[in-house]
């Protein structure tokens, strides 16, 4: 592997690594508050995070460019914590918050999936409303692990947002989706191949590691 | 007379406006074995809900020594954890039977929670089984980690709903063994919810029979199926449907 191929992969993984932990810190308590509680505008809560599923990751691109960019609303601001366009920052910014949506809601049906007299039992033996909800969320840990999967491959194989944002700068904000679309355009179909192939090979074993922190294997 | 644990008072439980319960005046005594008898949809699980304080009352008290529960006063954790219930459903977390026995000892952060799990497996008969996760377990077992679970926490008042209904004679038999020791020589208080007015006749030294959500009679055992003063209790105990 070029040291090219190597910087690309380990920023697309630094990228969607710290986008995913940021989501899954956000999204699985948001989940599993949305899952557990009844509260006048939980439907409204529900149907918005159901809408960010689905919500195409181009736009949401659009949006963190608008607010990061120079003419935007945060930028007189200038709060520390924001990162600057065309930076890995504000690639992972974009990647967490197409990440949330889904994190937040594959976490809230697991715990949903979860059944009541679980929770009865839990309160029954002495559990806090705090203790109980996260051994309902260990219950439904198989779910959550799902929502991290699902957040992890919405966004390791999303172009558009992080093409929008990070500008797919050689040395610095390249990844491996920005790459394969820069190699296509160049005509450079089999490096754009095999960039695609690592790509699925990443993913997969992202993937089987996860479920191996889980303590199961493929084949349950 | 020992004073009682629970002292109910105008009690209503319902739900989306329909009651299901109400129990003007019921006491249940320290350290006795108290039964609760009647058909389906009666209240007798609802009010042992109430009882574990996992719903709140619509209207009324529940006394719990001298701590109220009602619809505005929750009752402190500290209090809460001197009770618990065991299910008809077991209701197993996916882990292991020790981590099922042990999960409520963790809870409370105690000491010697190790020992306690291991001894309360051994009371159940299932100490063998400790490592095996407790999906795997058939329905007799899985009722008796449940009863270990409970019995691992020392609580004050077990509470029994339907703790052997499905189950086989072997297992009835060892789930009734248990709870009568710990109601004899531990004086725990016991309130069991059943259907089985024979098991209610073994185990329990008052009963109450509940219909439509109300109390019909409440007495001591041989009263109860001897000389019943309601002609409903009467018709109960001989087999007659009541509803």
């Amino acid at each position: 592997m070029s040291n090219d191929l190597l910087e690309i992969v380990l920023l697309s993984l630094r990228v969607s690594g710290f986008a995913l932990l940021i989501s899954a810190l956000a999204g699985i308590p948001v989940g599993a508050f949305l899952g557990l509680r009844r509260f006048p505008g939980r439907r409204l809560l529900v149907a918005t995070l159901y809408t960010g599923m689905g919500f195409p990751p181009v736009v949401i691109g659009l949006f963190v460019y608008l607010l990061l960019a120079r003419s935007g609303p945060l930028s007189s601001l200038n709060l520390p914590f924001l990162p600057a366009l065309f930076t890995p920052g504000a690639m992972i910014l974009a990647q967490s918050i197409i990440a949330f949506p889904l994190i937040a809601g594959f976490s809230m049906a697991a715990v949903m999936a979860v059944d009541p007299q679980v929770r009865l039992q839990v309160r029954s033996l002495g559990a806090t409303d705090r203790q109980a909800a996260l051994t309902i969320l260990s219950e439904a840990r198989l779910g959550v692990l799902v929502s991290l999967i699902a957040g992890f491959g919405g966004i390791i194989s999303e172009v558009g947002a992080v093409m929008l944002v990070g500008g797919n700068i050689e040395g610095r904000t390249r990844v491996l989706t920005t790459a394969i679309v820069l190699e296509t355009r160049k005509g450079n179909f089999e490096l754009a191949l095999a960039l695609g192939f690592v790509l699925l090979g990443l993913t997969f074993v992202a993937n089987l590691a996860m479920l191996r922190l889980q303590g199961k294997s493929i084949d349950e | 007379m020992s004073s009682p644990v629970y002292r109910i008072r105008n009690l209503v439980k319902a739900y989306n406006g329909r009651r299901v319960l109400q129990v003007d005046h019921l006491d249940v005594q320290r350290g006795e074995a108290f039964a609760i008898v009647g058909p389906s949809g009666a209240g007798k699980s609802t009010l042992l809900r109430l009882l574990n304080f996992l719903e709140p009352p619509t209207e009324g008290q529940i006394f719990f020594d001298e701590t109220e529960f009602s619809a505005v006063r929750e009752v402190p954790v500290e209090n809460r954890r001197r009770v618990t219930t065991v299910f008809q459903r077991p209701m197993l977390l996916n882990r292991s039977v020790w981590g099922n026995v042990h999960y409520g000892l963790g809870l409370r952060g105690q000491r010697n929670a190790a020992d306690k799990t291991s001894a309360a497996l051994e009371v159940v008969g299932l100490a063998a089984l400790a490592s095996q996760p407790a999906r795997t377990l058939s329905g007799g077992e899985a009722q008796r980690v449940a009863l270990a679970r409970a019995i691992a926490l020392e609580p004050e008042v077990l509470l029994l709903d339907e703790p052997s209904a499905n189950l086989d004679p072997y297992n009835i038999g060892l789930i009734e063994a248990t709870v009568q020791a710990l109601n004899r020589e531990k004086q725990v208080t016991l309130v069991l919810v059943t259907h089985n007015i024979f098991q209610a006749r073994r185990l329990a030294q008052r009963l109450a029979l509940f219909l439509d959500g109300q109390v019909i009679e409440v007495t001591g055992v041989e009263e109860f199926f001897e000389n019943p003063s309601d002609p409903r209790t009467a018709a109960f105990v001989r087999g007659e449907l009541i509803y």
